[in-house]
């Protein structure tokens, strides 16, 4: 599990570089969501996949 | 009338024993009626209807709905009306100059537009809740949630407001409805219906589809609508395969298996109850394992938060307090998600993909819960499963994620329950294959076990 308060240099960082203002009464709640969602992609990349390096991540771009 | 089929509608139509005019009025009527009540309808397009109506009348249009109401999620593009898709900031857009494909779609085969229908905000949800709008509410009981994001629609087909309504689906928002409101729903496979002239989510997930009372309904809605479109990138180049002249064809001789792990895991005893009955009435005692379908719940969380994250960064930038505050703080977190993170989910999905796509060597079809539950009240935050105390938003869609994130087509069915509250089943077969999903849910519905429930007047 993520503790939400690992992600507070994160979210004191990288809203400036995309444009976002985030308001301090906003934060507990970007906190908690963010925490969920990197717990759903550690989830996902804990799965070794028996992939090669050239599989191309789904979806592709059809010429 | 109110509970009529479109296929009874168009009948009536087509004999002379009903005008368009008549159903179109009668629709109006109802919508005026119980609209206040059930919240389903944003907009109504009455004059535009009537006028529909007249042209159907005096033969101007003929066609498999001729004389039908439906209504859309307020995401589609409805020519004179700006496209809200829910939120608020969009209402300061123009007006759009052209009706989404779908729309033009439908009417080209005799269906009439009586208006639009609330959504979750950016169809970002599954509650059918909106803070600009009100909530739309449960026919079933009016102090229960439709769910969402597709609310409005499942209300409004639900309340006999319309026999058909049409939503998307990114990641459930077609399935969740159907299940709290008791409907058939169909989200297509990916790529199938084009999505031109509807406002977006997560490309690489939305779906359109369509809501109806029953299998027939959803056929013939999903007949007129199908075929390519170059203007949505993702369309398939897939010639119409029409389904509703196979529907008919029964469930015999189908290989179909229930899915086990994750998709018993978390669920409330009525939605097991649902799913084996469903399975029983089939005679199937098989089980299947969708491979690593938590870890695809999870891919689709996080792609879902990075691409919806992406489409409004310019709206976060500049109107961020003119969010509905939930949508905007889970989309602010989409947008912090580490890029590399989102990579490895969409290489997931392939591998995903090619595990279940192997499934179906084996079977045609799959059974599994479409909600872990029956419709939860308005404003409810959290939910009990497994004995757990769990944030109820997000896990509504437990069991309709892992089958979207692969395009997978699938037919919610609803199976009333002694309680009076329905809840849905999901049909899920091999991509292109919804004849299959909705020959099984033409098998259920003949034998009794799933219909659309009449709500309380």
């Amino acid at each position: 599990m993520t503790d939400p308060g690992d992600l507070d240099a994160l979210i004191a960082a990288v809203p400036w570089l995309l444009g976002i203002d985030i308001r301090p009464e906003w934060r507990d709640a970007v906190r908690q969501h963010l925490s969920v969602s990197i717990d759903h992609a550690r989830n996902v990349s804990e799965l070794p996949l028996p992939l090669p390096d050239e599989a191309e991540p789904a979806p592709v771009f059809k010429a | 009338m109110s509970f009529a089929t479109a296929a009874e509608i168009a009948a009536d139509v087509a004999a002379g024993r009903r005008s368009a005019t008549e159903i179109v009025a009668s629709a109006l009527a109802r919508i005026a009626r119980l609209n206040p009540r059930l919240n389903a309808f944003t907009a109504v397009t009455a004059d535009r209807a009537r006028a529909r109506a007249g042209a159907i009348d005096a033969g101007q249009v003929t066609g498999p709905l001729a004389g039908v109401p439906f209504a859309v999620k307020n995401l589609f593009d409805i020519a004179g009306l700006p496209t809200v898709a829910g939120s608020k900031i969009n209402r300061d857009h123009p007006p759009a100059i052209a009706d989404a494909t779908l729309i033009t779609r439908l009417e080209a085969a005799g269906a009439v537009l009586v208006g639009a229908l609330n959504m979750g905000e950016y169809a970002y949800d599954f509650t059918g809740e909106n803070c600009h709008d009100g909530p739309s509410r449960n026919p079933h009981d009016t102090a229960r949630m439709t769910g969402g994001s597709s609310g409005g629609s499942g209300g409004a087909v639900a309340g006999g407001l319309v026999p058909i309504a049409l939503g998307s689906d990114t990641n459930g928002s077609i399935r969740v409805p159907s299940s709290f409101c008791g409907l058939f729903g169909l989200k297509p496979t990916y790529g199938r219906l084009p999505r031109t002239g509807s406002f977006p989510f997560v490309a690489s997930l939305d779906h359109l589809g369509p809501l109806a009372r029953t299998t027939g309904d959803l056929a013939l809605a999903y007949d007129a609508m199908q075929g390519p479109h170059p203007a949505d990138p993702a369309c398939a180049g897939r010639p119409v395969e029409p389904v509703a002249g196979l529907v008919g064809r029964g469930a015999a001789g189908l290989r179909i298996a229930t899915a086990s792990g994750h998709f018993r895991a978390g669920a409330m005893p009525e939605a097991l109850s649902a799913v084996d009955a469903v399975a029983a009435t089939l005679g199937v005692a098989r089980t299947i394992e969708i491979p690593e379908a938590a870890r695809a719940r999870s891919a689709a969380y996080v792609i879902t938060a990075a691409e919806g994250a992406a489409l409004h960064l310019g709206r976060l930038r500049e109107r961020a307090h003119d969010f509905d505050p939930d949508v905007r703080d889970r989309l602010i977190a989409g947008a912090l998600i580490p890029a590399v993170m989102v990579v490895a989910a969409q290489k997931f999905r392939r591998w995903y993909r090619e595990a279940v796509l192997r499934l179906f060597d084996g079977v045609d079809a799959i059974l599994a819960p479409a909600t872990p539950c029956v419709a939860p009240a308005i404003g409810q935050k959290t939910l009990m499963l497994d004995g757990r105390e769990v944030p109820l938003r997000p896990n509504i869609g437990i069991y309709t994620q892992p089958i979207s994130l692969i395009g997978l087509p699938v037919v919610a069915v609803p199976v009333p329950l002694a309680g009076g509250l329905p809840i849905g089943v999901q049909i899920i077969t091999a991509p292109w294959r919804e004849d299959i999903a909705l020959r099984i849910a033409y098998d259920l519905e003949t034998a009794g076990i799933v219909r659309a429930p009449l709500p309380p007047e």
